[in-house]
């Protein structure tokens, strides 16, 4: 949810339908309550909201559509615009929709996106995002206390934009909340890291790219290269795009099986098709027989992953 | 100058000579000319002055080969040398100044060339401070660039100026018009945009009594790969014994099965040889687009260096091996496997600017050592070309 004109379903369609953010100029304004529902994971099915945020229907869905919209929700994604020029407004509307949530969803995550950060100078942006953050917690505590609500409302701040990998960083971490027994991925990620000898493990989904999961040895968390996850996220997210023009096939399809670099002495790396809805990628020291018993050792603990794929365990909600 | 330029034509090594033999590329026979024209200018040179050292080698630039850009104001120069050279996203070139003074750049690259941004408000033919000599003595190639979306007649019409100014005393000097700012346009409009410009352009100079001048024209934008493209052409006309590299590459495609194979400058994307298939866009773009995903993830992943303790614990058990014998190449090595008919798309660094990329057949990954032992021998032969033919 969010103001009229901050960028939603852009976002969405970045994430889930693989526009690339130039594309997303086309997209109008969402009319009313835009479903979709985003298999992730096979077994995750993600049943979005993308509410329209003209005031018209922001009205509606505090009166009428109250019980409708806010009932079962597992997460509400408020976007704000950082051009907005009409700041009390927006926190207006924003206290109301969360004071909606409480009464209907209390156990619901909030996240706060405060979006189209590439508008503001990049000296300047830190301290915009502190400030906006810090208004909103603000109004947040100042709502809390007033209707002496006894729930913890906690909201996890992001600064995004559609133009670089701030975006997959919020998405990543939204995604990694709603996977269900991601401590079984991580053991078993850890454990097949340590056989071969990896520095650094990623586990991917099909269509959004987005990290579902992660190991690092205790050398890979030297690399002094913080944003590595969504920066990888991003690249290959971009390089699918081209592949889909040179191929023809249509942009959700699955476009690489494999792909190996070994990059001299420095290291060598590998993404491959893993499970029905993964993809492995995973950065190794320098070596030929390394790599190529990692590669094999990969392919065999597909076996193990097969839970990923597995029939509907849990349904989760969100909504934005 | 002319000497080495000499040196570049004398035969090349062993197992490229076969290739080469009877092979004279049109980039070969204008060397060739510029070479004689180089002479004849100096032997005029020396008697109008009677000394002998009144070559040009003051000149820092001696030796490498110079690319002018010129046009009308506001057709795009600058934008598009700082797209191609300085990566400068395209819709930033909004707020690029408009250039005062002529603009010298100085590429680094497997070829070191110059490029030279020239404003468009100054006529160098009418303004006697510049040393019209200086200027195009050693030119590589002219790059006049002309604004498709704008009246374009003023533009031809300076061009045609520019061209029989310089037919006069460079008769072999390399023109490449640009149609500049045609992504907003249809294909239709495009083509005969070309056309009539072309028309003109040729009218005007056999009128003059200069006919089949070598002026090549060039459909470009910065908002895709055809300025890439473009530029690709204009180079690959600067490269001495382009075919023989071209004969390599096409030689590599036939053994290895190869769709298509591009060698290409990492840092500007421009490709400075291709194998004899027909070249295709879209081919060129997914090669282009790998290398910056080699490079990103090489930037990520490959920027740090990796601590004494565990690089020694990767030489223990079990390999028991130094880690640089572990490794099979110095340079980066890589493919990726399309889902579409199982295609790998492959790519080997040469050197520190080139760097070889190609699109290989349906369902050949399971023969990729023997692929990269072929590589590896034309990436030789490869290195052994650029040894012969740079400069000394």
């Amino acid at each position: 949810m969010g103001k009229s004109g901050s960028g939603k379903s852009s976002m969405r369609s970045i994430i889930f339908s693989n526009y690339i953010a130039r594309d997303t100029r086309r997209l109008g304004a969402t009319i009313d309550i835009d479903l979709s529902h985003v298999k992730f994971l096979g077994n995750l099915t993600l049943n979005l909201w993308d509410c329209g945020g003209q005031e018209a229907f922001m009205e509606n869905y505090l009166s009428q559509q109250r019980v409708h919209v806010f009932s079962n929700v597992g997460v509400l994604i408020y976007v704000f615009d950082i051009e907005s020029r009409d700041v009390d407004r927006d926190m207006a509307t924003y206290v109301s929709i969360i004071s909606a949530l409480c009464q209907f969803s209390p156990t619901a995550k909030i996240y706060v996106l405060i979006h189209k950060m590439d508008l503001s100078p990049p000296q300047a942006r830190e301290q915009v995002f502190m400030e906006r953050v810090r208004l909103v917690r603000q109004k947040t505590t100042e709502f809390v206390q007033s209707t002496g609500f006894t729930g913890e409302v906690d909201l996890t701040p992001f600064a995004t934009s559609i133009w670089d990998q701030s975006l997959y960083k919020a998405w990543a971490s939204i995604i990694h909340d709603l996977v269900p027994n991601l401590s079984v991925i991580e053991s078993q990620l850890e454990s097949l890291g340590i056989l071969i000898e990896a520095e650094e493990l990623l586990l991917f989904e099909r269509t959004s790219f987005l990290v579902v999961s992660n190991w690092t040895s205790d050398e890979g968390q030297n690399n002094p290269t913080l944003d590595r996850q969504e920066r990888i996220s991003n690249i290959l997210k971009h390089f699918k795009q081209s592949i889909s023009r040179f191929t023809g096939t249509p942009r959700n399809a699955e476009q690489f099986l494999l792909m190996e670099h070994k990059c001299g002495g420095r290291f060598s790396i590998f993404c491959l098709k893993f499970t029905t809805n993964t993809y492995l990628m995973v950065i190794l020291p320098p070596g030929e027989a390394r790599f190529n018993s990692a590669k094999l050792n990969c392919q065999i603990a597909r076996e193990s992953f097969k839970f990923l794929d597995g029939p509907v365990a849990a349904n989760a909600q969100g909504r934005d | 100058m002319s000497s080495l330029r000499g040196r570049a034509i004398s035969p090349i090594g062993d197992d490229t000579h076969e290739i080469l033999k009877g092979v004279v590329s049109p980039a070969q026979l204008n060397l060739e000319r510029v070479i004689q024209q180089n002479q004849q200018r100096q032997q005029q040179q020396n008697n109008a002055s009677g000394s002998s050292d009144q070559q040009s080698s003051g000149s820092p630039a001696k030796g490498k080969p110079r690319l002018l850009l010129m046009g009308q104001r506001r057709s795009g120069k600058s934008s598009i040398s700082s797209v191609v050279f300085h990566k400068l996203p395209p819709n930033e070139t909004l707020f690029l100044e408009s250039t005062a003074r002529i603009q010298k750049d100085s590429m680094a690259s497997f070829m070191d060339f110059q490029v030279w941004d020239f404003p468009g408000q100054i006529d160098i033919f009418e303004n006697p401070t510049f040393d019209v000599d200086a200027m195009f003595g050693e030119i590589g190639a002219l790059i006049w660039v002309i604004d498709a979306q704008d009246d374009y007649l003023e533009a031809v019409a300076r061009l045609n100026m520019t061209i029989l100014n310089l037919q006069r005393s460079y008769p072999n000097i390399k023109i490449e018009v640009f149609i500049h700012k045609v992504d907003g346009l249809s294909d239709d409009y495009k083509l005969d945009i070309q056309r009539d410009i072309t028309i003109r352009i040729q009218d005007e100079l056999s009128d003059y009594g200069f006919e089949n001048a070598p002026v090549t024209f060039h459909l470009t934008s910065i908002y895709n790969h055809s300025i890439f493209e473009a530029f690709s052409k204009v180079i690959q006309k600067l490269i001495p014994r382009l075919g023989s590299l071209e004969a390599m590459l096409t030689n590599l495609c036939r053994t290895c099965r190869f769709e298509k194979a591009y060698l290409f400058d990492v840092l500007t994307k421009i490709y400075i040889a291709t194998d004899n298939a027909p070249a295709d866009m879209a081919s060129y773009e997914i090669c282009s687009d790998y290398i910056d995903v080699i490079i990103d993830i090489t930037e990520v992943y490959g920027s740090w260096p990796r601590s004494r303790t565990h690089h020694e614990s990767l030489e223990g058990a079990p390999w028991n091996q130094k880690l640089e014998d572990q490794v099979a190449s110095n340079w980066a090595e890589s493919c990726m496997v399309l889902s579409d008919g199982n295609r790998p798309i492959m790519l080997r660094e040469v050197d520190k600017y080139l760097a070889l990329v190609a699109i290989m057949k349906e369902d050949s990954y399971d023969k990729m050592p023997l692929v990269n032992m072929n590589v590896e021998t034309v990436v030789q032969g490869l290195k052994e070309f650029f040894e012969i033919t740079k400069p000394k």
